[in-house]
């Protein structure tokens, strides 16, 4: 009888591994995991789950534009996006706007104008699957662009360690000592840009916030170390991404919100964690 | 008006001009955006190397001002600022500036110790990461500081005081020769106000120049060879000063 139930549940896993689609959807699952983790990271404990979720809609028209030229849809997205994040760095220097004001009216603008781009093209239909992701659609090109995103991120990140995690804590002392705390701020924005193009191919344009956001935020409840933190986040994103993808496979549900669910289930049990060990400390 | 302009590698610094005192103000004037009066008006002041001078005066008199104009993290509208002869920034490694508490973020996922060898970092620059002697002393200043023991606590988890030693453990982690000290005494325990005071005594024989920006008004002239007093972002002397204070 149990014999039964483990066979029906490595079933579950391995039926759709018969499909070379699914491996390509697997290898895309860890890659934007691993990706949206380690940056996530740095957008939860810098506070900047706004700026993460503006990015992500803001790449809609970059999209639309690539689709209606016949360009590669990641091309398209990585315009946007940078082009996006370049200018929240540049609008919030104006004294006169500040920044949440910046970031309000440029996502804003440019989710507007992929709406109407959608609309001018006719298009909407064949781009819902941007709005809400589709994992299960990742081509082999799709997968070495987000191979390369995780590469650059992950890199940028590994190397620029000790002044990314000091601007974040101390960005005073950083000045003191000669380091430019707002050029490494746009260069941390542009490196969001780069997560949410390879977010939005998972969960879509609504829904990258989450994978950004959540995994990190379960995992800043369980440590108080920046590179366990980055750890556990990366094990937490992998975990959703993958979890969600099977699951979306088998019950025939929308990629994208299954995964964002999966995130969340694991952010509540992560907060049961935490409370747990509160009341046996 | 220009921000001063570094480069984070310790290389191309400038060496102290022979003669020179440790810090120079001629005629400095700092304005922050939008305020109606500038916070410095036209100060001057010379500190010898090897002094301890405290910046005495009310909230908003320009104590704070001084020392952030000094660290290069307020552009200087109008006068000069020289450190051992040299611009601001020439020699970025020779200055450690502590701030007040409230600059840092104390929640994030740092421990004590890590905290303590950013002290560090200005000597070693990109792509370098903190090797043994460094950790060395930054271990050094924590056990120097009585906060051995609590090297490995998140920052957040520590009092005000022992927050403000961590400071002062990465000030000296840095080894520089002008210590810039903002209100090190505000809101701390006992312990760690005799702390500070051993650790400035030994500063001095040690050689460093210490300017600390300060409230507290007992026993300055125990603790400081010289106290510059400041009034609504001017220099103000004699009886005036003891009015003032």
């Amino acid at each position: 009888m149990a014999g039964g139930s483990r066979e029906r549940a490595l079933n579950w896993f391995l039926e759709p591994m018969r499909y070379s689609f699914m491996h390509t959807a697997l290898a895309a699952a860890v890659l934007v995991g691993l990706t949206c983790a380690l940056a996530g990271t740095y957008v939860v404990l810098r506070r900047m789950a706004f700026i993460g979720d503006a990015l992500s809609h803001a790449v809609l028209p970059g999209l639309v534009v690539a689709y209606l030229a016949g360009w590669s849809l990641m091309s398209g997205a990585v315009v946007a996006a940078v082009a996006t994040a370049v200018g929240i760095g540049w609008a919030s220097q104006r004294e006169r706007v500040r920044e949440d004001s910046a970031i309000g009216i440029l996502y804003t603008g440019m989710f507007a104008l992929g709406i109407v781009l959608m609309n001018r093209g006719q298009s909407y239909r064949n781009l819902s699957h941007m709005l809400f992701g589709d994992i299960l659609g990742v081509t082999t090109g799709d997968l070495l662009v987000l191979l390369a995103v995780a590469v650059i991120v992950g890199g940028v990140l590994l190397a620029l360690h000790k002044e990314l995690e000091l601007t974040s804590f101390d960005p005073q002392h950083a000045e003191v000592i000669g380091l430019r705390a707002g050029r490494l701020r746009y260069l941390l924005l542009i490196l969001l840009a780069l997560t949410v193009v390879a977010g939005v191919q998972a969960v879509g344009v609504v829904l990258t916030c989450a994978l950004l956001v959540t995994p990190a935020a379960a995992a800043a409840l369980l440590t108080e170390r920046l590179k366990t933190m980055m750890a556990l986040a990366a094990v937490l994103a992998v975990g959703a991404c993958v979890a969600g993808l099977f699951a979306s496979y088998q019950f025939r549900l929308s990629s994208g919100a299954t995964i964002v669910l999966a995130c969340v289930a694991l952010f509540l049990l992560a907060r049961l964690v935490r409370a747990w060990q509160r009341r046996t400390t | 008006m220009s921000h001063p302009r570094f480069s984070y590698s310790h290389r191309g610094h400038a060496d102290p001009v022979p003669g020179a005192p440790a810090l120079a103000l001629r005629g400095v004037t700092v304005w922050y955006p939008s305020a109606a009066r500038a916070a410095l008006d036209d100060v001057s002041v010379t500190v010898p190397v090897g002094a301890r001078v405290a910046l005495v005066g009310a909230n908003g008199a320009g104590k704070s001002t001084v020392l952030k104009a000094v660290a290069g993290l307020l552009p200087v509208a109008a006068g000069t600022v020289q450190i051992f002869g040299n611009p601001v920034g020439a020699c970025h490694h020779r200055v450690a500036y502590l701030p007040q508490r409230t600059a840092i973020e104390w929640d994030f996922p740092i421990t004590v110790r890590r905290m303590t060898v950013t002290g560090r970092y200005v000597h070693l620059g990109w792509l370098t990461w903190p090797g043994p002697r460094d950790w060395e002393i930054a271990d050094q200043m924590l056990g120097k500081l009585g906060l051995a023991e609590l090297a490995g606590r998140q920052i957040g988890q520590l009092s005000g005081g022992q927050q403000q030693r961590v400071l002062l453990a990465r000030a000296l982690a840095q080894e520089a020769e002008l210590l810039l000290l903002d209100e090190p005494l505000t809101a701390v325990d006992a312990e760690t106000r005799a702390v500070l005071a051993t650790v400035q005594q030994e500063l001095t024989v040690a050689g460093k120049t210490v300017v600390v920006a300060t409230h507290e008004l007992d026993r300055l002239e125990d603790h400081f060879d010289q106290a510059l007093h400041l009034h609504d972002g001017r220099r103000v002397e004699g009886a005036r000063a003891e009015l003032v204070s």
